[in-house]
């Protein structure tokens, strides 16, 4: 087991090694001396000392080598450098503006969540063909609408018609509500599928025929046996699930005019102001490859079924791999992804 | 697939067999029958058609010109003589939305070109090279689908710059991770069959190999995912136009066109509604084609 768990630490760790040269060769390669520009534009908010300070920091005039040793010393000392247009250090505006984010993905992963058990349910039991197949359809659609589309509508509605919700932020609960929602929205068309496909495979288990034989509810079966059952693909997919929140807060913090690392990203992108570019590029990666080597280790424990064998987890991490494919979309695969899994498991064992 | 699924592709391949009797009677009934059964195949098709027709032939749909500013036609109403309305500088929206199918569609074609050229590459030497080429870029692939995919494509198009072309680029870049480990994973089935083993056995180069029997065997699995992936380019190109990294005003582009309305939501909605509606059909439709594909690929 600790050998197990001290493998997946060692492929995070160089995920997030790996995530950060990607980043730092594709930001080197940008011509012309972005620094020295920004200082000496004339809208520049900083002080003669910060400037110092930033010139010292990334003397343009070192060797890319070094400033590559030096940055990747600096992530492990949470030092991320300074951000080019106001001189701030980037690891303070990272803390300063990841709260607004993380409440908005928090709360929209808990509402993505229940609508995703609730179209699931009514799939597998709306008692009419047709309900059933305008459920079915809801996944498919909130996979093709874009995420702006949705807040905006969403924005619409509820603020500027219904006025139940404030049109800006206004720093309450209730403000975050229909940002929440919108991403809760975007999130809830993969999980949803994919615990469908979940529910009707479980019921059509041998096990679930001889619960109804002996005289079980279906309630009594649902509540005992299916939901467990099901619910597992959903942690494999919890992990990719955090990269498309952190993507879609990205647009919800802009279409709402919330603060937060979505906003932080594009003024940072507009102004081209890469250090933070890359620190929160850096952040989000880091977020999600803790997320996965979490679901990792959790994930045995959960699921015994899942042997702590190399062949398997390698599998495993395929297949969650593959299942990236179903949140462009594909979902039908990502599901039949899950269902090939019982056959290999079975003829394993 | 499931069981259910299999039985109906059994009995679409029966109904799409050729009558005995060849009379052109029989086929059109069974074209019939095929049709009925995939009904909804028409509406998308249909969709996409004219989406492609107003990118081509932009002049057949509207004699209106899209960058015309009209100061006297500020915020019309939609109306028969504007569609959907017009914006505060006075141009016809159903206009600048047709045009704007140009820009839109070129960018999620060039997206996913890119994609599928750059993906196939790395997934066939990856596929083919095995060892430590392979463990080397697939690591390297992880690692990319590691960066949640929106927020790498905006990091892409912080150093590319702002506009339609970088967008694209951004996005069939970020999708190439994807297309190259399907090409790997075709090019792995293939290696371990007996007609490669065979060609590799009879002296066969690799490239030829790889041109005859392995790149028509990775066909079918990769239009499905090119037909996904076209409706996925669609959207995030229109998401990073909202963002003000795509295309730049005044080029009428679909995410644009809904970034501009938005500021007159209030009173002005069709401004915003009509762009964002034809996202969503565009998208919906390119999806059920894809959804087509991949279960008729899959079941073959």
């Amino acid at each position: 087991m600790r050998r197990y768990i001290l493998k997946r630490l060692a492929q995070a760790i160089a995920v997030l090694w790996a995530a950060y040269t990607l980043s730092f060769i594709l930001l080197s390669v940008l011509p012309g001396d972005a620094i020295r520009n920004r200082i000496n534009a004339p809208d520049s908010l900083m002080t003669p000392q910060q400037a110092q300070t930033l010139l010292e920091y990334y003397g343009s005039n070192r060797p890319l080598i070094e400033q590559y040793v030096r940055d990747l010393w600096g992530l492990f000392t949470g030092d991320l450098g300074y951000s080019i247009t106001n001189g701030g250090r980037v690891w303070g505006l990272l803390t300063l503006n990841l709260p607004a984010t993380a409440k908005l993905a928090g709360l929209g992963l808990v509402i993505g969540l229940v609508f995703a058990v609730i179209v699931a349910l009514l799939i597998n039991y709306a008692k009419f063909g047709w309900l059933k197949d305008v459920f079915s359809f809801l996944p498919a659609l909130s996979t093709s609408v874009p995420i702006f589309v949705i807040g905006i509508i969403v924005l619409n509605v509820f603020a500027f018609d219904l006025h139940w919700i404030p049109p800006v932020d206004n720093h309450t609960f209730t403000a975050l509500i229909a940002p929440a929602a919108t991403v809760g929205l975007v999130v809830s068309g993969p999980l949803a599928q994919v615990l469908s496909n979940s529910i009707r495979l479980t019921r059509s288990q041998p096990f679930v025929h001889v619960m109804h034989a002996k005289g079980a509810g279906e309630g009594y079966i649902f509540r005992k046996d299916i939901l467990r059952n099901s619910l597992l693909p959903i942690l494999t997919l919890l992990g990719l699930t955090i990269g498309e929140l952190l993507a879609g807060a990205v647009v919800t913090e802009s279409v709402y005019a919330r603060a937060g690392l979505g906003q932080l990203i594009v003024t940072s992108v507009n102004t081209q102001d890469l250090p933070v570019v890359q620190g929160i590029v850096l952040l989000t990666t880091a977020i999600y490859v803790t997320v996965n080597f979490i679901t990792d280790i959790v994930y045995p424990f959960i699921d015994p079924r899942i042997a702590l064998d190399e062949k398997t987890t390698r599998a495993a991490r395929t297949r969650r791999l593959a299942a990236a494919e179903g949140l462009g979309g594909d979902l039908v695969e990502a599901a039949d992804l899950f269902e090939k899994r019982a056959p290999v498991e079975v003829a394993r064992s | 697939m499931t069981a259910i699924a299999d039985t109906t592709d059994l009995v679409d391949a029966a109904s799409e067999r050729p009558a005995p009797a060849d009379d052109g009677t029989s086929r059109v009934v069974s074209g019939l029958v095929w049709l009925s059964r995939h009904w909804s195949l028409v509406p998308a098709v249909g969709i996409v058609a004219i989406i492609l027709l107003w990118a081509i032939v932009p002049g057949l749909f509207t004699s209106q010109d899209p960058l015309a500013i009209v100061p006297t036609a500020r915020f019309l109403h939609p109306s028969s003589a504007h569609w959907f309305g017009t914006d505060q500088l006075g141009h016809d929206e159903y206009a600048r939305i047709v045009y704007g199918a140009r820009p839109s569609l070129t960018g999620s074609a060039l997206a996913v070109a890119i994609g599928v050229v750059v993906g196939s590459l790395i997934g066939a030497v990856s596929g083919w090279f095995g060892r430590w080429v392979d463990a080397l870029i697939m690591r390297a692939i992880d690692v990319v689908l590691s960066i949640p995919g929106f927020l790498f494509a905006i990091v892409i198009v912080v150093v590319l710059g702002f506009g339609i072309i970088q967008a694209a680029v951004a996005v069939g870049l970020t999708s190439s991770a994807t297309f190259a480990r399907l090409i790997r994973g075709e090019v792995l089935k293939a290696k371990a069959s007996n007609y490669v083993e065979a060609a590799v056995t009879s002296g066969t180069s690799s490239l030829a190999i790889l041109r005859r029997h392995v790149l028509p065997n990775s066909i079918a699995p990769t239009l499905s995912l090119i037909t996904l992936q076209f409706g996925v380019a669609i959207m995030w190109i229109a998401s990073l136009s909202f963002l003000g990294l795509g295309a730049q005003p005044p080029q009428p582009e679909w995410g644009r066109l809904v970034t501009d309305g938005r500021n007159y939501i209030a009173t002005a909605s069709w401004l915003t509604l009509w762009p964002a509606v034809v996202i969503v059909v565009a998208v919906l439709a390119t999806n059920h084609i894809s959804h087509f594909v991949s279960n008729r690929s899959s079941s073959r």
